[in-house]
């Protein structure tokens, strides 16, 4: 469990990773401070409430961040090279190829204008110097790697013909085109129906498998998380506040803020429709950020000393939290249980 | 597609006959006898009569207006009150002016105004962008035959400055009237395209602003994707497509707006002759052309549609 300390084993290390958003009246902190990472051949989840700063985190990871958004401190490390030294065309050699992404949006993450085909050989033809037809012949390939029927007739094709779920295979396909070593997926079936997420998870999992790579899945959804992930990192306002293997997480967490987000998962024996408990409160807007633990103003056992800002501190197992209740400052009720109500998913 | 071709063509009928009745109605809106103001104030009975003769100015209005309906099908649209020649054969000559003038209008303006909208949109908020903006704004607001007035002043005249200045103390390059040769051309295809430029430049900026900021600009960037060609070739052509629609009709307005400059410029086009034949009162010239005009007008409009729809049907399934 201990893969996370030796960095000979991890693909990714984003340290302290700050990105901002400079707006007229102030500067957004989108990701503040993120530090996690990802061993070789692993999957890790990131996991946190919509505006928790994980897609930022991810867009920078590739520096794909646009103004007003700029990287403004901390370092991504990827195969021991910090990419924010790195020079733009450098980058371009890099992403697509050694780190690939898919989007939220199947829907609109595909160019309207160019056939299937076309779009999978692009990267062909940028990173591997393929003629057209060799990159198309390898663009079928891939398509008949990612389940979809018929690829000689749907390399052809329009986006506009495809169903989203189709959709988001052709972004797996032209992610994975060629073999990266790293695929970034954020939330890649949050736009589908239940049915269409399934496949496409399974579809993820299985080539993760088979081309050995590591794996960043953003989500917000635990379920999934629990059938994916070997490690998940628990982000909120802009920072990390749990990083664990996902037993651990789903056995013995240790935030608060994940015991929020274990409870309001609904067990698998349970009706959905009953009432499941919330964690109180929401997300401060950038303007009202405690100065403190982001989370104490939701925070059920929030205490003096979580007026100031607990670091990110790490365990013999290598796991990772940023919580004064585990540190020797705490100074709320010393018999505090942080655990979640129902934690029968790990079994 | 082919449904939609059919449906959009049909929808121009009721168009053209609308145009054909405000066309025929032109030479009973004028107050008094038509025939007398085409004879001329001072000129003798029976050569009134003989122009109401010639024309059917004596049949019920729904009558002419059919007559004149049915040989205009036929390609007939009466002679002309001065010349007796056809009017067919009046316009067939200015035709192609007008045309050409058009066409090479919008060249310019497609041209100018690609360029000036792509560097302003991937400069966005820079000062060349400023400065490209306000150039439209003024290419935009100023009035047609002022434009050619100045030009006409400045490079076909030429400049009153002194010698010692140099390049610019003898700047008459230009032909400042007729139509065929270099010289002739430049003056009035800038006079008439710089709107259309100024236009072509706004649309293009905005349009490419929204399409950078789409979802597939991203997904081309983090395949690697020079960031040149992530402009040229993933967001200009989703960019261009209401482009196209703004050029086309642009082209069509260029066909019948080109009545200014060819008077300024003297040039023989339709836009002249009108304007000519308004001044001769010779009406039956004035209604063919305005009735080819706006034909023209309306034919542009329905390829435009068409090239439109052709182009958006990978983006909106409907
Ligand atoms: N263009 C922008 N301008 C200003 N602020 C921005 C911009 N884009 C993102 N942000 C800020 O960054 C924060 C994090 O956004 P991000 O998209 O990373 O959230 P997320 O965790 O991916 O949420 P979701 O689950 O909804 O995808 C947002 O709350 C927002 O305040
Ligand atoms: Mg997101």
């Amino acid at each position: 469990m201990s893969t996370k300390t030796n960095s000979n084993e991890n693909i990714l290390e984003v340290n302290e990773l700050k990105t901002s958003f400079f707006t007229d009246e102030m500067e957004v902190k989108a990701v503040d401070g993120v530090t996690f990472a990802i061993p070789k051949g692993k999957t890790v989840g990131l996991v946190g409430e919509s505006g928790s700063g994980k897609s930022i985190s991810s867009l920078s990871t590739l520096r794909l961040i646009e103004r007003p958004g700029k990287i403004v401190g901390g370092e991504i490390k990827f195969k021991g090279e910090n990419l924010l030294e790195k020079s733009e065309a450098q980058m371009r050699k890099i992403r697509g190829n050694e780190i690939s992404m898919i989007f939220q949006e199947p829907m609109t993450s595909l160019n309207p204008t160019y056939t299937v085909g076309q779009q999978i050989s692009e990267a062909y033809k940028i990173h591997e110097n393929l003629g057209k037809k060799q990159a198309i012949e390898r663009s079928i390939e891939m398509l008949k790697l990612v389940g979809i029927p018929s690829p000689e007739k749907r390399v052809n094709q329009y986006p506009h013909e495809l169903s989203g779920g189709m959709r988001q295979r052709v972004m797996i396909a032209m992610a994975l085109a060629c073999n990266p070593e790293l695929l970034i997926a954020d939330e890649p079936t949050t736009a589908l129906d239940v049915t269409i997420q399934a496949q496409i998870l399974e579809l993820i999992k299985d080539l993760q498998e088979r081309l050995n790579m590591s794996v960043l899945l953003i989500t917000h959804d635990l379920g999934v998380v629990a059938e994916t992930c070997d490690y998940v990192a628990v982000m909120y306002c802009g920072k990390i506040v749990e990083f664990a293997d996902v037993n651990t997480i789903f056995s013995n967490p240790k935030h608060p803020y994940t015991v929020g987000l274990l409870d309001s998962l609904p067990p698998h024996d349970r009706d959905i429709k009953d009432d499941l408990p919330v964690i109180r409160g929401s997300v401060p807007s950038p303007a009202e950020m405690p100065e403190g633990c982001r989370f104490a103003p939701r925070c059920p056992f929030a205490s003096e000393v979580c007026k100031t800002l607990p670091t990110l501190e790490t365990d013999e197992n290598g796991n990772q939290i940023r919580c004064w209740i585990y540190s020797d400052k705490w100074d709320g009720d010393p018999e505090v249980k942080v655990h979640a109500k129902n934690t029968e998913r790990t079994s | 597609m082919f449904k939609f071709i059919v449906r959009r063509v049909l929808q121009t009928i009721p168009v053209l006959i609308g145009v054909s009745i405000l066309v025929f109605s032109l030479m009973h809106l004028v107050p008094g006898n038509p025939a007398q103001i085409m004879a001329g104030e001072s000129a003798p009975k029976e050569q009134v009569e003989n122009i109401e003769e010639r024309l059917g100015l004596n049949d019920p209005l729904p009558v002419q207006y059919w007559n004149y309906i049915s040989n205009a099908v036929q390609g007939d649209l009466g002679s002309s009150i001065r010349s007796g020649r056809d009017v067919t054969t009046e316009i067939s000559g200015r035709f192609w002016v007008t045309v050409e003038l058009a066409v090479y209008s919008t060249i310019l303006s497609v041209f100018m105004g690609l360029i000036a909208g792509i560097v302003s949109a991937t400069k966005q908020y820079t000062f060349t962008d400023v400065i490209i903006m306000i150039i439209a704004l003024f290419g935009l607001s100023m009035p047609n035959f002022w434009l050619g007035l100045m030009l006409i002043q400045w490079f076909a005249i030429g400049t009153d400055l002194p010698s010692w200045v140099p390049f610019f103390d003898d700047t008459a390059w230009f032909k400042p009237s007729g139509w065929g040769s270099f010289e002739q051309i430049v003056l009035p295809v800038i006079t008439l395209g710089t709107a259309g430029a100024a236009i072509v430049a706004r649309m293009t900026r905005s349009s490419m602003l929204e399409v950078v900021g789409q979802d597939y600009i991203r997904t081309a960037r983090a395949k690697g994707v020079k960031e040149r060609v992530v402009i040229y070739r993933h967001a200009l052509k989703n960019a261009l497509i209401p482009v196209v629609t703004v050029v086309g009709l642009q082209f069509g307005t260029l066909l019948g707006g080109t009545v200014l400059t060819e008077t300024v410029f003297a040039i023989n086009g339709m836009g002249k002759l009108i304007i000519d034949s308004i001044q001769a009162r010779d009406f039956p010239i004035v209604q063919g052309t305005i009735l080819v005009v706006a034909l023209l007008f309306v034919l542009v409009n329905l390829l435009v549609d068409i090239t439109y729809r052709f182009l958006n049907k990978r983006i909106d399934l409907d």
